[in-house]
């Protein structure tokens, strides 16, 4: 198979790098002529500094010379969501608030890509403060799915993915905090990760709702995943959630894991509401588990319909405690029509959030409010530990589970706009994975008739990525989706 | 299914230091009605006995050593501020 080098896998691409058939530089030009000559139509960028990045890979370059590459990931562009604080970058969350925001410092998770010689490559659209399935809420421009212009790439991680798909990038790290990373992975035919909770530090990424946002990347294939993954996860005293847990060989255990899993099918994943044509393509991925030796078991997760409206509590009352911060005070955008102080913090910031955030900043204050608090707020919190409760008692008799990831392929751009609650509903496979903590996935399982990408979910044991990303692969290398690349030339 | 409670968005507006047209408020009351109403689907589950989450794999006593670490400089403090003056961050006049 040949393919061009900006659609290559960051595994064959390393490859390249490794044995000097290909340079950083040149590696990093290519994804600068293509971002230059594709992202007007599609749009997954909010901004991208060339020169720095050719410094980077210069950089990377002079290391391999002089034999200290620092392993697979050197030289190698991967974007980030404009949610992840590099140094020197701007971080505008997509939002007008943070329009002139440059980070002073890098997050966790930049840092170590940083440690790994990657280059931190582009500020990547997404729904403001990474609110929303679409990529359409973002107050900076809307960000087109690379397989069907008039459609959206998912979200909130739209641009991640639209960046990937669409060859501006070797690979790239969302946020996933009902599903942004999974849902537009499905969206855009790529493998998407959201990690256990508490694998990967949140140190120096934009909170939205904090007990439920994980940092994970986007790959071409399940190997790209995991070798991202490897230079990403691990302990961080810098974030008190993040967990101390043995960080295996990710892509050594890929080879080493076999199988046969037993794996459960949730029934209640695949009732109203779920397109036929995915349906499909994910019932033939489940034969094909069953064809590899795999069980395949029912299981319940009774609470599933509870899940969506759980999570908007939830959600919400988190997201209105972490954006109180944007008062126009210390930094972002400050009203220039102000009369006093607390009209200073009342205009800033109107001016400076867009409709979707106002949206969940008022409910989230309301199911936060006096006498609200115990009939949503602390309800919500208890069915938590309902939903939590069916992942793990499914888990006693399952390795794995395996759902659709998103319940319909990629939507018209405008079609659920104006509906906010249709919107939440295009998460409602997704979303119970981050309450319960879990870690979960997207793998490429297919393409409708009309040539747009179908993602399959599968939710593993916590902390148990290397499995979940085993039982990917054994998918993967027999049907590799990742091979069909959209036609933007 | 239960009827839609009350949101009183004048007032919930204020709580949040969020200045919002009629048009917006006309709009917002609207869709978070809907959205209110699905909620209440919540209320159906019972959730006696049943402890709360608030992570899903709770640390408690997440301590480090006392000492003075790396931190941002003055300048890079101060780098994103609207306004500044003399090493600070400058505001509007608070008390007369």
């Amino acid at each position: 198979m040949s393919s061009p080098l900006h659609h290559e896998t960051l595994a064959a691409l390393s490859a390249k790098l490794e044995n000097r058939t290909l340079t950083s530089v040149e590696l990093m030009q290519t994804f600068i002529e293509r971002t230059r000559a594709v992202d007007g139509r599609v749009g997954a960028f909010n901004s991208f500094d060339a020169d720095d990045a050719l410094e980077q890979a210069r950089a990377s370059d002079a290391r391999r010379a002089a034999g200290q590459a620092r392993g697979p990931l050197d030289g190698i562009p991967i974007g980030l969501k404009d949610v992840i604080a590099v140094e020197g970058q701007p971080l505008t969350a997509s939002s007008k608030i943070l329009a002139n925001f440059v980070s002073p410092y890098d997050g966790t998770v930049a840092r170590k890509l940083k440690e790994a010689g990657a280059i931190c490559w582009g500020r990547l659209n997404l729904d403001e403060f990474a609110m929303g399935s679409s990529t359409e809420n973002s107050g900076t421009h809307v960000t087109r799915n690379p397989w069907d212009l008039e459609r959206v790439p998912g979200g909130s991680s739209g641009g991640s993915a639209a960046a990937l798909a669409a060859g501006a990038a070797a690979a790239a790290l969302g946020s996933d905090t009902g599903g942004s990373i999974r849902q537009p992975a499905a969206l855009c035919n790529l493998v998407g990760l959201k990690p256990t909770y508490g694998l990967v530090s949140r140190y120096g990424l934009i909170a939205y709702a904090s007990s439920l946002d994980q940092i994970g990347p986007f790959g071409r294939t399940v190997e790209d995943a995991a070798m991202v993954l490897q230079a990403i996860a691990g302990h961080d005293p810098l974030d008190s959630t993040s967990f101390r847990t043995e960080i295996p060989d990710y892509r050594a255990e890929l080879g080493r894991r076999k199988g046969p899993w037993k794996i459960g099918i949730p029934k209640e994943y695949f009732g109203e509401g779920l397109d036929p044509e995915v349906s499909a393509a994910v019932q033939a991925a489940v034969g094909h588990y069953r064809g590899l030796g795999c069980e395949i078991a029912e299981v319940s997760l009774p609470h599933t319909k509870y899940a969506v409206g759980s999570y908007y509590i939830i959600a919400t009352a988190e997201c209105s405690s972490n954006l109180a911060r944007f008062d126009g005070i210390r930094y972002g955008h400050r009203s220039a029509k102000a009369s006093d102080i607390v009209d200073l913090y009342f205009q800033s910031r109107a001016e400076g959030f867009g409709p979707e955030v106002k949206r969940r900043i008022i409910l989230g204050t309301y199911v936060l409010s006096s006498g609200y608090y115990d009939a949503y707020y602390l309800r919500a919190q208890k069915v938590r530990t309902l939903i939590r409760g069916d992942f793990l008692k499914a888990y006693e008799k399952v390795d794995a589970i395996l759902t659709p990831t998103s319940p319909t392929p990629a939507f018209k751009i405008g079609e659920k706009a104006a509906d906010p609650l249709a919107m939440y509903l295009s998460d409602i496979y997704t979303i119970g994975v981050n309450l319960a903590g879990l870690p979960g996935m997207s793998v490429p399982c297919g393409f409708t008739k009309a040539g747009l990408p179908i993602g399959l979910q599968l939710i593993g044991k916590p902390f148990e990525e290397a499995e979940l990303l085993a039982i990917a692969q054994a998918y993967e290398t027999a049907h590799p989706w990742y091979q069909r690349f959209p036609k933007l030339d | 299914m239960a009827t839609t409670p009350e949101l009183n968005i004048d007032h919930v507006a204020k709580l949040a230091r969020l200045a919002l047209t009629p048009e917006e408020k006309a709009t917002y009351s609207a869709q978070l009605g809907d959205v209110l109403a699905y909620i209440e689907q919540l209320k159906e589950v019972n959730v006696d006995g049943i402890e709360p989450t608030a992570h899903a794999f709770p640390l408690y006593n997440v301590w480090r050593e006392d000492v003075v670490g790396p931190a941002l400089s003055v300048e890079k403090a101060l780098m994103n501020a609207p306004a500044q003056r003399d090493n600070m961050v400058s505001v509007p006049t608070v008390v007369e």
